[in-house]
Order: C-alpha cells, then structure tokens, then sequence
C-alpha cells in the first residue's frame, strides 16, 4: 500500500517537474520577445497622444509613478515628462475614470504645462458596444475633440457634455460614459497645473509594466 | 481509412464538442463577438487538444490509473501556458483581445474530456486525429457563432484580422453595411446564447430531416413493427 502511493507519489512529482522545466524554459525564452511588445505597444500609444515626438524612447524613460487615487483616479499611475531642449513641453498621464458606465476606463492624456490637452486616448474600458464605446477612436472621433482644448480653472464650465451646457458631444443614449471621461481628463489636467514638482520627481518607473 | 471516417463524423457532427457536448460554453459564448476573436481562440484550442492528446496517448500505459487525472490536468495546463506565452510573444494584439479566456481554456471540459475518453485508451494516431478532428468542430461552431454575431452586431466580418495574421489581413476587413446603432443583442452574451440555441436547434432538424428519410426508405418493416405490438 504504501509502496504504491509513494510509487504515485514520485511519478505524480516527475511529471510537475517535467512541466515546470518545459514552461520555465518557454518562459525565458519569450519574455524578451513579450517586454518587447508590450514596449511597442505602449510607444505606439504615446506617439498618438504626442505624434511630434521623435524620442519615445527617452520619453518612456522619464517616467514617475504618482499616488493621487482621487485626481487621476487609482493609485500608481504613470507620469511621463517630455522634454525638449531643457525645457518641459508636457506631461503624459495615466488616468483613470472610476465612473464609467460599466466599471473603469482607463487613459492616457498627454497635457501641456499650462493645462492645454494634447491628446487623449482611451486604453481599457468595458462600455456598453454600440453606445458607450465610442470613446474609442475606431468607433468614432469623439475623442480627438479634446485635443487643443484648455484645462484652466477658468475654462471649466466648457468642461461637460453638451446636456449639461459644455464643449462636448454626447452619446444617443449614453451620457454617462462622455462625462466620465471628461470629468477624468479636467481632472488630470488641474492636477498638473497644481503639482509643478511633478517636473522634478525621481524617475522610478520600471521600464517594462 | 473507416476509422478515419468515423472520427472526422464524430467531431465535426455526431458528437461536437461545441453543439452535442456542450463543452467550453464560457470561451465559446464569450469570445464570439467578432470572427477573429473565434478563430484565434478557436486554433489556441485545437493546438491545446492536439497537444494533450499526443502526450496523454503516448504516455498512457505507463500513467498509474489511480493518478490520471492529475496527470493530465497538469499536461494540459502545460500545453495552455505555453500557447499563452506564444500568442503573447507573438500575436500580442490578440492576446490583449482574448484576454482572461487564452487562460481560461485550461478549464475547457472538451479537452480533458477527450484525454480521459478517448487518448488514454487510444493509440498516438487515432488520437491526434480525434483531437484534429474535436477541435475543427469546435473551431467551426465558434467560426459560425462569430460571423453571426459580427454581422448581425456590427455589420463587419474579419475587423481586426491583422491582430492575428499580420498587417496584410488588415484588407480581409468588410464592412457589409454601415449603421449608427449596432444590434446589440448580437454583441452582447444574451446574443450569443440565442445563437447558440438556434445553432443547435438547425443541427437538430437537419439530423432528424435524414432520420425521418431513412424511416421512410425503410417504411414496411416501420410499419409492420407498429401493427406487430399492441403500443
């Protein structure tokens, strides 16, 4: 009896080990490959939102993780700062609207010093297809108007929906997305205005997420 | 070559995983909303049940019967890590698009159903073409279901084929009509289970059009086993 289970026993750990030695090896093997896309795939999004950079690269390194959970909604988002000739030209954020219609939307905003937005695009969200997800540049362009658009503290009653006497469009049939990211972007773009120190927090972001 | 036969009428009809089994319907009903995501995940599980089951069948006399199942829960979850870390490394568009369910075929009944019934009593070649031929039959519900749900949702057929095949795919994309408000039900998993019920419901008649043929091809013996008992 105990002859047999140990036997078990053994053939049971031989075939883990098998395995673990099989997916260990595969692992090693494509994670570069994996970094690497993931890197791609995330330069690809910061030259939408910045499409004059050239140095993506440079611009992916001089990042800096911020903790503001009630302004850019979340804790430990990215900031990146673009810079240019010494100069700071513009922050790209992390941002994420915890008021979406079905859970969060997550996205990036690239945003001057002075609180002009660049560009914004939405990364993940699970908005209802059809309506809500017109926030994505595939459905539709709503999301290009908020390029060159002003952020100050006096131009925040343009900052809503149309319903609600803004800037911008609504949705037939879906309001509630529009506002939250909107709301998510003013709301990213004051921050910025209200920490200048970003500027000048340590770089601490690991390179790959 | 019946052998063969009989297999490939096994999977893709008599017994399909997707329509007779009813195995994997959480992959099955949650990624059809577009025809790519159904063939991406639909190949992810074709390669998993080929891959288990040539090992499970060829390994099957020296696997302990009173551990089998261990054994093959972990052969399979080898066989999706690793098709996960593949499409990850190289197909990372659709990666992103699948999501949670690239891991959640591990949990597919179909496979570890076809390593238990049939690879670990089999030999290597009848399996392999048994898990050929179970996963073309899943692939191919899945296909159907996708390509219901993109048109009747979106109108389109193939969007987004370039996260799978690489650039050039990008022109597979059709656009049939073009309309402001999709169909959501079709989108939407409500959708999916109407057409799934519809799909199974279309085998059904089809099978039992060819059952109501043969009866009528062999009427008089029908017909005198009625007279022959009382009921």
């Amino acid at each position: 009896m105990i002859r047999m289970v140990s036997k078990n026993a053994i053939a049971l750990a031989l075939v883990a080990v098998i395995c673990v030695v099989i997916l260990g090896s595969l692992h090693l093997l494509t994670q570069p490959k994996i970094a690497e896309q993931r890197r791609l795939s995330q330069l690809a999004i910061l030259s939408e939102v910045l499409p004059e950079v050239q140095q993506t690269r440079a611009l992916l390194a001089n990042c800096t993780l911020v903790n503001a959970p009630d302004e850019l909604g979340g804790k430990a988002q990215r900031v990146y700062r673009w810079q240019e000739d010494d100069q700071l030209r513009a922050y790209v954020l992390d941002v994420t609207a915890p008021d979406g219609y079905s859970g969060n939307i997550e996205l990036i905003v690239a945003i001057s010093p002075t609180g002009t937005v660049l560009g914004t695009r939405v990364l993940n969200h699970q908005e209802t297809p059809g309506l809500g997800d017109k926030i994505e540049t595939r459905r539709s362009n709503w999301i290009y108007s908020f390029s060159g658009k002003a952020a100050t503290p006096a131009e925040a009653k343009h900052w809503a929906v149309k319903k609600d006497g803004g800037d911008f469009d609504q949705f037939t049939g879906a309001t509630i997305t529009p506002r939250a990211v909107i709301n998510a972007v003013y709301r990213a773009a004051s921050y910025v205005q209200q920490h200048p120190e970003l500027a000048r927090a340590a770089t601490n972001c690991e390179l790959t997420p | 070559m019946s052998l063969f036969k009989e297999l490939t009428l096994q999977g893709l009809w008599k017994n399909n995983p997707g329509l007779v089994q009813l195995l994997g319907l959480c992959p099955l009903l949650a990624v059809t909303n577009t025809v790519i995501n159904a063939l991406g995940l639909g190949l992810a599980t074709l390669l998993v049940l080929l891959g288990s089951n040539i090992v499970v069948s060829s390994i099957r006399s020296h696997v302990p019967n009173e551990i089998r199942i261990p054994i093959f829960v972990m052969i399979i979850a080898t066989f999706v890590t690793a098709v996960q870390l593949l499409m990850n490394a190289f197909t990372f568009g659709l990666y992103q698009s699948l999501g949670i369910f690239i891991p959640l075929i591990v949990t597919n009944c179909a496979i570890i159903g076809r390593a238990e019934a049939f690879a670990s009593k089999n030999a290597v070649l009848p399996s392999a073409l048994d898990a050929l031929m179970m996963g073309l039959g899943f692939l191919l519900v899945l296909l159907v279901l996708g390509a219901l749900r993109e048109i009747l949702g979106q109108g389109s057929l193939f969007a987004g084929a370039d996260l799978l095949l690489g650039s050039w795919a990008s022109g597979l994309h059709l656009q049939l009509f073009q309309s402001d408000s999709h169909f959501l039900l079709a989108i939407l998993p409500p959708g999916a289970f109407i057409g799934m019920g519809l799909l199974i419901a279309l085998k059904n008649s089809i099978d039992q059009h060819y059952a109501s043929k043969k009866v009528v091809n062999k009427g008089d013996i029908a017909r005198a086993r009625v007279t022959g008992s009382p009921q």
